[in-house]
Formats: C-alpha cells, structure tokens, sequence
C-alpha cells in the first residue's frame, strides 16, 4: 500500500516521476501545468534519488534535452500545456524517428494560438494523428482523475520502454488542478548504469564497450528504400501496441442502448449524466478511452454490432475523437458529438439532455 | 451522503483553503473528496472559487451546474450561484457588501456576518473559518474532531500553533449564524 494522500493533479505527476525512479525531468513553465515543475524544484528530487531537475530556457531546448536523455537509455521526461507541446513537435517527431523512449505530458488548455488558459481537449488530433511531421504515433494515454496521474507516469514509461517509443499524458487543466485523494506508488529505485546496460544496451548510447561498435542515434535515413524498411517496422510496432495495448473502461455499458464515448475530464462530467438518465429509466453508458492511440476500435465495433443505437462522443473540443468513433462504428449506427469549446467545460445536465434530444430524439 | 458545495468569494479571502480544510476534513473520515478551484485569471485578482464534493461513494464529476450548498461571500458570487442552488439546498453568505440579498424562497437561507466578527475580533485572518464553522453548525457534514484532524494533516507544521485559534473562530461561526427564511 502506498501514501495517501490530498494533492493536485500536477503535484502527483511530478511525485509520481521521482517515485518511479525518473532519471530527468527538463521543462519551461506554462499555466495549468507549472505546479509540475515547482513541486519538483520543492522537492529536490537531486538530494534523494539523484534525479535531475531542470528549467530549460525553451520548450524546444526541453524536448532535446529530452532526446539527448533518452538516447542514453535514462528515463527522461517533460511537461507543459498545448501551446508548449506545438514548440516541442519537431522534437517530438525526432524522438519517434529515433526510436527513443521519453515520457511527454501535455496539461491541454484552449487553443488555437495562445488561446486561454482554461481546460481543453482540443489537442486530441495533435497527440493521436503524431504531433508532427512524417508518419508516426505516440502512445497516447488521458487520465481522467488525479490517482491515474500517478498511475499513468509509471505506465507511460514502462510502455515508452517497451516499445522505444514516446509516451504522452494528454490531461487537461481540470485534471491537473483539481485535488483529490491518491495513493502514491512505493519508491523504485533509479535504473543503474549495469542495468541500462543489461536493458537497453542493444541501441543506448551509453558509452561504447569494447565488444560492439557505437550506438548512433539518428532519426537521418537518405537511402529511400532503407527508410521505407524503417517505415514498414515503425507500422508493425504500432499495429502490435493496437493488438496489445488498448486500455478502456466500461460503465453501466452491459444493458446499453446507447452510448456515450469520452476520454479524461468529459469522462467523469459523462458518468454523471449516466446516472442522470439512467434514473429517468434510459439505458445509457460511457465507454472511456484511456488509451487514445492505440484506440479502442474493437470494443465500439463490437457495441454497434450488439446493437448499440447511438454513440454520443464527448469532447472538449470541435469534435476531433468523434472521428476515431465514426471509423469504428463503420456506419453501423447513428454517432453523434458534443462538446465545448474555448476553455468552458460542459456540465452533466448538458450531457444528458444532449443524449435525449440527438440520440434518442426527444 | 453526497455534499456538493460551491465556495465563491473575492481573491484573498480564504475561499479556496476553506476548501481545502473541509476536503481534508472529508478524508479524515474516510470519505471521498474532491476539490476544483477556478484557477488562471481568479489568482490574480478578482473573484475566486472552488468546487468541494464529499461523498461516501466515488466521486463521477469533479465539475458541476448545481450545488446542494453554496458558500457566498460577495455580490458577484450570489449573482451567479443563487439559481444553481438544487431546490431544497442552502445557501449561506456574509451580508458584508451585498446589496441584493438573495430572493429564492425553495432554498434555506443562512447569514454569517463573518467579515465583521473577525474585524471585532481584531483577527482578519479567521474570516474564513468562522464561516466554515456557521456552515458546519448549518450542516455537521464533517465532526469537528475531524476538521482538528485536517488542519494538523493540511498546514506545516510550523504553522500548527494557530490551531486552537482556528477552532475558536469554529464556535464563533457556530454561535453567530443567522436563519433568514
């Protein structure tokens, strides 16, 4: 069992990055996410675990940072809000060129442009179609409540590993300041120099051993046909991370007539429009991604095909996941979207009501 | 037992630690909480709030549209939560600076003139306990042991001498709180 505690959001993300044995963090600080890195620099992670802590002078200095971490085989990672993240997307494309493992979280505010400070999921195109040039993807993993912030920083490392790639925690600004009890995991010590070696020494650039030649860490590739090799081996990693890591949890769907789809906060505004409806007698349930690359495409194919009659995806934004919805429904039934905008969060009274007058048509 | 609350008020009068005192408190007695504080142009002045939940189950929305009590200590926050207030609810206000009491007569209606107790008092600074405490003596939600509980849990510990004052400004929001309907 571990510490229970009363935190913020963004106060278990930087807790649960020194407790995993998180080797660096490197970030520059943005509104609703800057609680990461004060927590850290109150810390002082360094005086315990050795972690480093440092305030780049940019985004785009933190997410090389990040590059130059990863390609030792450290566990390195970074925050900040949408805007920030758009800095960091050459970076982030970089990484997934070069196959190396990092952590990114990304507290979404409103957009486009500086936008507001407010909530927002208005970055799920960005995170889940790559976030940057060339074909890629990220694993992509929404929190939807202050104890899967802790959880998540732990698995989004251990799936960055697993399949040298980066990992992202797409949360929003409600997720990030809001407190509410967590347990916080047990202590893992640092990974060791022999570790590392023992572990990732097949590609990290961890000091050249005199058995094998140096690592080199390049995402540059100028033979075409090598580098659609690269492309077709990427594809294959991302079509296992679709067999094999699909995360989502299902509320009240068993007996569903309808649907509601939602990822993060509008997950847990929607599971109380569930209870609303389901006490006028409607039989309504949410399905809550929590893997938003890969996508839980089976599981909404499977609901239209057991006769689901509407999926009502719900967003924080223009309706970016009602596609993901669409493609997997195929035309089966009615999807339909609903969502703010500009930083307002929706409200379970408006979810509800939007499930009776779009899907079932009252 | 489900307790959704909204706290409004200005920047600086304690709203978002009464907050947080009560959601310490909610987890002294092993309830679920959560806290939402409006965050962003709030900090830098002008009107601030936070959503508190305290509940025996697992808490779904951490936002809400409708509150079973709302905690009001100027006009701006009475102009904007008193319709929210779920029939039947509470509302409790500091009548310091409103001029448009409130008008519901389907909600019970509470006062506490906390902002001119703590000014008699000479202590500016138990403002927002005394008001915890009116709503406490409204609605004993959590025991008063437990709120003891959550400071010790909640402030430093070089801090922990201001308790006993704390509590005091507990009874006197019991003691002054005012039915209007």
């Amino acid at each position: 069992m571990g510490d229970l505690r009363l935190m913020k959001g963004n106060e278990v993300i930087a807790e649960a990055a020194i407790r995993c044995g998180c080797d660096g963090y490197f970030g520059y600080p943005i509104t609703p996410q800057s609680e990461i890195m004060e927590t850290l620099m109150a810390r002082r992670p360094w005086e315990e675990t050795g972690m480093v802590v440092l305030q780049a002078e940019s985004e785009g200095a933190s997410i090389n940072m990040i590059y130059g971490g990863a390609s030792s085989g450290k566990k390195v990672m970074t925050s900040s809000s949408s805007p920030g993240i758009s800095l960091m997307s050459e970076g982030l494309s970089y990484l997934a060129g070069a196959e190396l493992p990092c952590l990114i979280v990304n507290v979404q505010r409103g957009g486009p442009g500086l936008g507001t400070i407010q909530p927002s999921q208005s970055d799920y195109f960005q995170a889940t179609k790559g976030g940057g040039h060339g074909d890629f993807q990220l694993i992509v993993l929404a929190p939807a409540s202050v104890q899967e912030m802790n959880d998540f920083v732990d698995l989004g490392f251990e799936l960055a590993f697993k399949y040298r790639n980066p990992a992202m925690i797409l949360a929003d600004g409600v997720i990030g300041q809001t407190m509410e009890k967590v347990e916080l995991s047990d202590y893992k010590p640092r990974w060791t120099e022999q570790q590392i070696e023992e572990m990732h020494g097949s590609w990290a650039a961890n000091g050249k051993k005199a058995n094998r030649n140096q690592h080199i860490v390049t995402s540059l590739e100028l033979v075409s046909e090598r580098q659609e090799k690269f492309n077709q081996k990427l594809q294959a990693k991302y079509r296992k991370m679709e067999e094999e890591e699909v995360r989502y949890e299902m509320i009240q769907c068993d007996d569903a007539e309808y649907v509601i789809v939602a990822f993060g906060l509008s997950a847990r505004i929607s599971q109380k429009s569930v209870d609303i409806l389901r006490e006028k007698g409607i039989k309504v349930g949410l399905l809550r991604p929590i893997t938003l690359f890969p996508f839980p495409t089976k599981i909404i194919s499977e609901l239209a095909n057991r006769g689901v009659k509407g999926f009502l995806s719900v967003e924080m934004n223009a309706g970016q996941m009602v596609q993901d919805v669409r493609l997997a429904v195929n035309g089966k039934t009615k999807v339909e979207y609903f969502g703010r905008m500009g930083g307002m969060i929706t409200n379970p009274g408006e979810v509800a009501d939007v499930v009776e007058s779009k899907l079932i048509g009252k | 037992m489900t307790e959704e609350i909204i706290i409004a008020g200005f920047g600086g009068q304690g709203v978002l630690s009464m907050g947080k005192i009560l959601a310490y408190s909610g987890i002294m007695q092993d309830q679920e909480v959560s806290w939402f504080p409006s965050y962003g142009p709030e900090m830098r002045g002008g009107t601030a709030n936070v959503t508190v939940i305290l509940s025996d189950e697992r808490i779904s929305s951490p936002v809400l549209n409708e509150y079973d009590t709302a905690i009001i200590l100027n006009q701006q926050s009475l102009d904007k939560f008193e319709s929210k207030i779920k029939a039947g609810g509470t509302l409790l206000f500091d009548p310091n600076g409103i001029i448009k009491p409130p008008t519901r007569t389907d909600i019970k209606v509470y006062k506490i003139a906390a902002t001119q107790i703590a000014a008699e008092q000479g202590k500016p600074r138990i403002f927002n306990m005394i008001v915890l405490g009116a709503f406490l003596q409204v609605k004993p939600i959590v025991k008063l042991e437990n709120v003891q509980r959550g400071l010790e849990k909640s402030l430093p510990e070089r801090h922990h001498k201001t308790i006993p004052e704390n509590m005091e400004a507990l009874d006197l929001g019991k003691d002054n709180v005012i039915a209007v309907n």
